[in-house]
């Protein structure tokens, strides 16, 4: 009935044990700037924790943030929670300190998107926009 | 009704999280299909939920004190529903919904529901979604609801024109009594917690509440001003104990039933705002020699829904 468009919904969250959330906060307030309703978990958080928060909160795309090392393992689990818990159409991305011969193998081991501290911030949001509208139109739910 | 409907309905009979997640996002959205979920809900189940609103100025504790209320009643077996509200950017549109944060405890449980809302600086605030997404989490098997919401401005008396039980949080150093009464809150929330009660100052706000809350009190014979330490887990279980009674009260003496319509009125007046909304957006575009916001306002409604007032 509403025309317009409603907001897109993310999740923003850090899985494994590193506590620097500089750059998941910049991401969500640069998202809460381009009309996103982002969702933040906060540090610290389980695979499985942040898959079941993305599933009872039903949004459009996962973001992760990952400054340990830890990435090649934890983002491709999260993929996997997702999945497991009949969420797979949900997109994730991520995020962080990550070397440049690690984004194939996590592109292959399905996420959507990897950005590096070299990434310029209007890349991020454009991926994120370009996700979300994808996870609207090819919604497997509707 | 459309078959992905039904799958819906049957999801959120089941517990489905996914299925739950998906039909509060629809009625949220007022999306297509919003009134066939709304129409087949278990009404049984809405009438016996107990919905009790959480409000009160920022950093008083809201999130933590729910935190702790879900924990003891998981205990005592309770499936539990959270709509945790924070505001939407009047700029951008947008919303950081952060309440998650202090809640992630509960985040494997399958029995505590948790969805975060925007305000998205609805028209007629937020009875209308928050209100659909009751009767969602109820029909999904919740017995307890608990809405929090930002104690500033509108969307706390939404919240509690919403709810069967409001309970508002103080935390010492947000200022004297005098600021508390300037919300006007005081005057209809049944509960009055001051948490962070081991903090200085806490024994000067509890005896100028228990003052304003003394007649309550002597009405329902319910403790209404109570002491928390949410971070700590104290005095919780007194509250939640005070809160149970207090709803066998408003039971028996029947004003829950008529928080219950107040709450109908207020949610039902909400959707036709948001029902005429689009078609009012539309008529603007059209051009009006008027330039009286009150004059073009009574031309738009006649000639949108042809009435003459």
């Amino acid at each position: 009935m509403t025309k317009e468009q409603t907001p897109f919904r993310v999740l923003i969250a850090k899985p494994g044990l590193d506590g620097h959330d500089r750059g998941a906060k910049f991401i969500a307030r640069a998202l809460r700037d381009q009309g996103f309703e982002v969702i933040y978990t906060g540090i610290r958080r389980t695979a499985a924790e942040i898959a079941a928060t993305a599933i009872q909160e039903d949004v459009d795309v996962v973001g992760l943030s990952s400054l340990s090392g830890a990435h090649l393992r934890l983002f491709p689990e999260v993929v996997r929670e997702l999945a497991a818990r009949g969420g797979s159409d949900i997109p994730v991305l991520g995020g962080g300190v990550i070397p440049d011969e690690d984004i194939t193998t996590l592109l292959e081991k399905g996420l959507s998107g990897i950005f590096t501290s070299g990434t310029p911030a209007d890349a991020i949001i454009s991926s994120f926009k370009k996700a979300s509208q994808h996870h609207r139109n090819h919604d497997s739910l509707k | 009704m459309t078959a992905s409907n039904e799958t819906l309905l049957t999801g959120i009979t089941n517990h489905d999280p996914r299925a739950i997640g998906r039909a509060i996002s629809i009625v949220e959205n007022n999306g297509e299909g919003a009134a066939d979920i709304l129409a087949s809900l278990d009404q049984e189940r809405i009438n016996s939920v107990v919905v009790t609103g959480i409000t009160g100025p920022p950093g008083a504790g809201k999130s933590t004190l729910t935190s702790g209320l879900i924990t003891i009643l998981r205990k005592t077996g309770k499936r539990v529903g959270i709509i945790a509200v924070d505001p939407s950017s009047p700029i951008s549109g947008g919303a950081i919904l952060g309440d998650r944060i202090r809640m992630m405890d509960h985040a494997l449980d399958p029995d505590v529901v948790v969805r975060s809302m925007a305000t998205r600086g609805r028209l007629g605030g937020l009875c209308a979604s928050a209100g659909a997404t009751v009767r969602i989490m109820a029909a999904a098997g919740c017995e307890v609801i608990l809405i929090e919401t930002v104690g500033v401005g509108q969307s706390e008396m939404d919240i509690v024109q919403l709810a069967d039980i409001t309970v508002m949080v103080l935390a010492p150093g947000f200022g004297d009594d005098i600021q508390a009464m300037k919300a006007g809150l005081l005057e209809v929330a049944d509960f009055l917690v001051v948490n962070k009660s081991d903090q200085p100052g806490a024994s000067g706000l509890l005896m100028d509440m228990e003052q304003i809350f003394a007649a309550k009190e002597e009405e329902s014979g319910v403790a209404r001003v109570l002491e928390t330490v949410a971070s700590e887990n104290k005095g919780l279980v007194e509250l939640l104990q005070s809160m149970d009674t207090f709803s066998d009260y408003l039971t028996a003496t029947g004003q829950k039933e008529q928080r219950r319509n107040r709450a109908l009125n207020a949610e039902t007046l909400d959707w036709i705002i948001e029902m005429l909304r689009s078609r009012f957006l539309d008529a603007m575009n059209e051009s009006s020699s008027q330039k009286d916001p009150r004059i073009r306002a009574k031309e738009f409604i006649s000639k949108t829904l042809q009435i003459n007032q």
